[in-house]
């Protein structure tokens, strides 16, 4: 009677066709009042006056929340990257990039609110900004090492020296958005000295607790739940300015407030993943033994807030190399704080690589795929670490098995199907596992039942779902008589929907506190926390891994390429729910896909400005951009983590792009350094 | 957006009287209740047209087909004669928006949508107050014209239909309080020049009640292909409408001008040389500007041409 | 005095005729969610960027954010909580469930509205985009993938539900 293996749909799937599930601005609240944020217009620069009186007698506005009077803010309060200031809203004149939030207009309706903050006038005194990302820009300097540090494993110059074919080429990655289809919306008020908020986030716990210390409160003074989320992929993560201005609002005209941005505003002052451009070399032997693998990855910050893109970390660990080299270099521009945006790093990073194994197995004449079976690591190429458990190789043959690999013809521009160009192409990637302490309570239930309460959210991700079922395999119960509560700050310390580790955090949580309750006779209340035994995790590298297909078509005559078949192999640990699972893999394979040929951030270059922040000029992936994608998994399991699992929400988005991009060369003979795979790159 | 007053016109003089100022018609609202929101177009007043009887498609005495101005693009796309005579105009109608978006939009607000130049969406400029300049040119003009345009004004046209009327010499019928007129639709867009904020060449407080397609100009021949950076739901980047006749060959791209482009150029060359579609594309986009950012439509337009042309060829 | 700028009128939705003065202004997208609970019409973009706010008018699909609400005046509006009659879910809406045709759900309520008036298109004989042939004289254009994938574009869905989506809705059609 195991629940956790076992394809099951989603808990509140009828809640989600019939409407009748709620996000955060669709949560109806008596006397609620309508913010509406207006966002900086100049790159950089001063406010030099808000003419509030302008708007103030417009119909049914309430008032304006500027610097002038806005509640100051502790400084301190920040989040995984250290202090930031991003979260330091209306406290000064300063414009660090444009679309900071400079006012929110609050009205008695969302009309009145939006038309008042449409006109109320701003002036600025513009300063010089800089928005260009180059590698090679004189602020660059060393990215932060809290994680993805720079690494020296031999003598990666001498190693490439003695390399008979040696690749050395720069990749780059533009700016790019989660582009969640819910926006960021909060919808908060004070219960006497209680600030209650339902916010759209990826962790209710962490973003109150960083609200608390934000307004200097006590973490008991704020709730925040988050029922239904809309998609986070990384956008989520942060204590958002709708939740910062409408805790303001609410308590300034001390009614609820809804503040719920705009989409180009979502695009202009939530986050992105930054601009990238690496360079990469690869040097190997005759026989596609790797010698060394050096590479440089650069990626843009803003100077309010610390981020880390940490493209090298397949780097650390996919390949065996008798020498790596990795650094990152960060460069401060005038522009909206980057975050981590779904397969944060390995993304970017994995384009990089895996294109560049591709060009080396070009050069080499060897087989891309023999390529990457021939530089199978023993052990951690850079920690020297065991494998907790790794099963590239069986993705790689399974999935080569499977997409008819083997009767691929090296060499590029080939096959034609009228004026088509048809390609494949294939890349291997891995993406980190493991867990963050997370707070769990079990109260066992007069009738049978048993209530888990643990701080996650579902974000689509299938949570819910998924640890109704671990809980009832942990609790030796059905899953009727399982009843969790999740997406409430109230219900303790839980790590976020994030970092691929929402559910081996939950999971584990929740299994332990099972365990405790096993031993009352499956009686009473327990409430446990995993800090101290997630300590007791040994020393590992512990990874997803998979390897992704690809098929496209190409037409030179109008650089349109399509992605006919893409199909991923997937080791991701236990498979805590198949149908959900697959579901997440292949939607991460459609991130990727969006990525290699869809997604631009594109600045004016004068202005510094974003010129396409909306869904007309940012394209993602429409239905007709997709294929029927295969996804499934290999046998796996992850032996340090409760329940065996490691993690499925992020690395369907890696390794997708370079698979692309290696097929469009197989396709055309022509390599795409440069993401998005444009029209006008490829056309000849 | 700002506050405005709302009526629904009973008959067309009705709407006339109430049209001018600052007024503004509404039919399917697709692009002027987003201009609205964005603060681009303030009207004062909204008057309804949607519900005037000036939809339906007819056959005219002399075979013309007379599409009523509130037609929806969808119905369009779907007349019987329209895909049997005009194919072109259906696909270049379906290669358009999304299936909502034509549920909604209508034929001549289609012929009046405004240009999806981000700059124009987000700021002044010489499109909405004239003497604010043109952003763009030193700009992200990576989807911007090649063709016709001018310092003034860089801005291309969205609409896919209007590209396969113009292929078709479609005629646009209007109706003023002074009475009625016609507009050829290859003179219904006026050149950029230094005036871009001039859109078309209607009287002011004109209504658009029709949409003529001649009999003569009727090409199960035809076909629109249209290029984006998506597959579906996205404007062109550049598109042809293309229709061989008896005797001639006619050519509009889209994406390329502050208008539909007629390529009167390569036409009268293929009259000349039949077959010879490249040497054609080459001798109309000889007059090609482009700037440094968007110098790939010159090519992508001449082989659009020439391989639009080859498949379709009798 | 009258104010110009508001306007009394009827909106039946669901089944349901409602009298009440909106806001010239306002969509009606946000007279659903806010005036009348009908919040499963979602605000993606505001746009028609994204297909989230679709909704049925008169039988057609369409988006409810660029739809003056005073303009649906005296149409019939049904919204996805209006799909199900009687508790019963349509078989699409269980096709959506059984194939997890959705991840965050935001972008359901679109889609499924969406995919009913596309199946009343298709049935009606309407051409796609990628309808090889459109002329009315040859065979009623089949609904494969491609057609479901071309006519479903105008519905956004950043969670990748798509493959899900297409399939829920063929199945749907290949049961009748």
């Amino acid at each position: 009677m195991n629940a956790v293996g076992v394809a099951q749909p989603r808990i509140e799937g009828p809640a989600k066709v019939t409407g009748a599930a709620r996000y955060a601005a669709d949560v109806p609240i008596e006397g609620l009042a309508f913010g509406a944020v207006v966002l900086a217009t100049v790159t950089r620069g001063r406010i030099r006056d808000i003419d509030v009186d302008a708007v103030r007698n417009m119909p049914g506005v309430l008032g304006v929340i500027d610097h002038r009077n806005a509640p100051r803010l502790n400084p301190k309060a920040g989040g995984f990257f250290g202090p930031d200031g991003q979260l330091q809203l209306l406290q000064d004149e300063m414009i660090p990039f444009a679309g900071r939030p400079v006012a929110l207009v609050v009205a008695e309706t969302l009309e009145q609110a939006q038309a008042a903050a449409h006109v109320l006038p701003v002036t600025y005194d513009e300063e010089p900004h800089d928005t260009n990302f180059t590698a090679d820009h004189p602020a660059g300097r060393p990215a932060m090492t809290i994680f993805d540090e720079p690494v020296d494993v031999g003598d990666v110059e001498a190693e490439l020296a003695a390399s008979s074919v040696v690749v050395e080429e720069r990749y780059r990655t533009p700016e790019e958005y989660h582009s969640a289809m819910e926006p960021h919306s909060a919808t908060v008020w004070w219960d006497g000295e209680r600030l209650e908020a339902i916010d759209s986030n990826q962790g209710p716990f962490v973003i109150a607790a960083t609200l608390a210390t934000l307004f200097s409160l006590s973490l008991e003074k704020v709730r925040i739940r988050t029922e239904h989320v809309g998609g986070g992929f990384g956008s989520k993560g942060l204590c958002g300015p709708q939740l910062i201005l409408a805790a303001m609002a609410a308590h300034r005209f001390g009614r609820p407030v809804r503040v719920t941005l705009t989409r180009t505003q979502v695009f202009l002052t939530t986050a992105m993943r930054p601009a990238t451009d690496q360079l990469i070399r690869i040097g190997a032997d005759a026989d596609g033994r790797l010698r060394a693998i050096w590479h440089e990855p650069a990626f843009e910050i803003s100077p309010l807030v610390e981020y880390i893109e940490g493209c090298t970390e397949l780097t650390k660990t996919l390949y065996a190399a008798r020498a790596i080299r990795t650094r990152l270099t960060a460069v401060p521009l005038d522009i909206l704080p980057p975050y981590s945006m779904r397969g944060p790093g390995a993304a970017p990073g994995s384009f990089a690589l895996e294109s560049a194994m591709d060009e080396l197995a070009e050069r080499l004449g060897i087989d891309p795929l023999e390529l990457r079976l021939r530089n199978e690591p023993a052990a951690g190429p850079v920690s020297g670490l065991p494998f907790s458990s790794r099963n590239l190789v069986e993705c790689l043959r399974e999935g080569a098995h499977r997409f008819g690999w083997g009767t691929r013809d090296h060499r590029p521009r080939l096959r034609r199907e009228g004026s088509l160009l048809v390609g494949t192409g294939l890349a291997a990637t891995s993406f980190s596992a493991g867990a963050f302490p997370s707070s769990a309570t079990i109260t066992a239930e007069a009738d049978g039942t048993f209530t888990v309460a643990i701080g996650a959210t579902d974000l689509g991700t299938g949570a819910r779902t998924a640890l109704t079922a671990i809980a009832a395999d942990a609790l030796e119960a059905g899953t009727e008589r399982i009843r969790l509560r999740i997406s409430d700050s109230d219900l303790g310390p839980a790590w976020s929907a994030g970092g691929s580790r929402g559910t081996t955090s939950w999971a584990w949580a929740i299994t332990e506190a099972a365990e405790k309750l096993r031993g009352q006779e499956w009686r009473g209340t327990v409430t446990i926390d995993t800090t101290q035994s997630l300590g007791g995790l040994p020393g590992r590298e512990r990874h997803a891994y998979s390897a992704v297909f690809a098929e496209v078509t190409a037409d030179p005559a109008t650089g349109e390429v399509r992605v006919r078949r893409l199909l991923g192999m997937f080791a991701v640990g236990r498979v805590v729910n198949p149908l959900l699972a697959r579901s997440q893999v292949i939607g991460g394979m459609i991130g990727g896909l969006s990525m290699a040929l869809h997604e631009e951030g594109v600045r004016d270059p004068v202005s510094g400005r974003h010129v396409n922040a909306d869904f007309a000029g940012y394209h993602i992936a429409a239905h007709a951009d997709v294929p029927d994608i295969e996804a499934d998994f290999v046998p796996d399991h992850e032996p340090g983590i409760p329940v065996g699992v490691k993690g499925a929400g992020e690395i369907g988005n890696v390794g997708t792009a370079a698979a692309i991009a290696n097929a469009v060369w197989h396709a055309t003979g022509v390599r795409q350094r440069s993401l998005p795979i444009r029209l006008d790159r490829v056309l000849e | 957006m700002k506050e405005f007053a709302y009526q629904r016109a009973a008959d067309i003089r009705d709407a006339l009287i109430a049209g001018g100022g600052g007024a503004r018609y509404l039919a399917g609202g697709t692009n002027l209740v987003d201009l609205m929101k964005e603060g681009v177009e303030a009207p004062t007043r909204l008057i309804d047209v949607r519900r005037l009887p000036l939809d339906g498609i007819s056959e005219a005495a002399d075979g013309a087909l007379v599409i009523g101005a509130t037609t929806t693009n969808s119905d369009l796309a779907a007349h019987p004669e329209v895909r049997r005579r005009y194919p072109a105009l259906s696909q270049a109608v379906l290669a358009g928006a999304s299936g909502q978006l034509r549920n909604m939009a209508t034929v001549g607000g289609n012929l009046l949508q405004r240009t999806r130049c981000a700059y124009f969406a987000a700021q002044e400029c010489n499109k909405r107050v004239p003497g604010t300049g043109c952003p763009a040119i030193a700009g992200a003009h990576h989807n911007h014209a090649i063709l016709g345009w001018t310092r003034s004004c860089v801005a291309t046209h969205a609409s896919d239909m209007a590209v396969a009327l113009t292929a078709f010499d479609a005629i646009v019928r209007y109706e003023t309080l002074d009475g009625a007129g016609e507009i050829p639709l290859s003179e219904f867009y006026p050149p950029v020049g230094d005036t871009p904020h001039v859109e078309t060449a209607l009287p002011p407080g004109a209504l658009i009640t029709a949409v003529v397609l001649p009999g003569a100009a009727a090409s199960p021949r035809s076909r629109y292909r249209k290029v984006r950076e998506r597959a579906s739901y996205a404007f062109a980047t550049v598109s042809i409408a293309a229709a061989f006749t008896e005797g001639s060959v006619r050519i509009a791209l889209g994406g390329v001008a502050s208008r539909p482009w007629r390529c009167r150029t390569a036409e009268a060359f293929l009259l000349d040389s039949p077959g010879s579609f490249r040497a054609a594309a080459e001798a109309e986009l000889s007059a090609a500007e482009p700037l440094p950012g968007n110098g790939y439509k010159v090519t992508l337009a001449r082989n659009l041409i020439e391989t639009v042309l080859k498949e379709l060829q009798p | 005095m009258t104010n110009h700028h508001r306007s009394e009128i009827s909106l039946h939705v669901n089944g349901v005729t409602h009298r009440l003065g909106v806001d010239n202004r306002t969509t009606l997208l946000d007279t659903l969610r806010e005036n009348l609970g009908h919040t499963g019409p979602k605000k993606g973009c505001d746009h028609g960027q994204c297909g989230a706010c679709t909704v049925l008018l008169d039988g057609r699909r369409v988006v409810s954010c660029l739809t003056l609400a005073v303009a649906a005046e005296g149409a019939e509006v049904t919204t996805v909580e209006g799909l199900a009659g009687d508790g019963e879910l349509l078989p699409l809406q269980q096709a959506f469930i059984r194939f997890d045709g959705f991840q965050c759900g935001y972008c359901t309520s679109g889609q499924l509205c969406s995919a009913v008036g596309m199946l009343a298109e298709h049935a009606a004989g309407w051409p796609s985009s990628v309808t090889a042939d459109v002329s009315p004289d040859g065979p009623t254009p089949v609904l494969d993938a491609a057609e479901v994938r071309e006519r479903m574009s105008g519905n956004l869905c950043r969670c990748g539900a798509y493959p899900s989506i297409v399939r829920a809705v063929l199945e749907t059609e290949a049961a009748g």
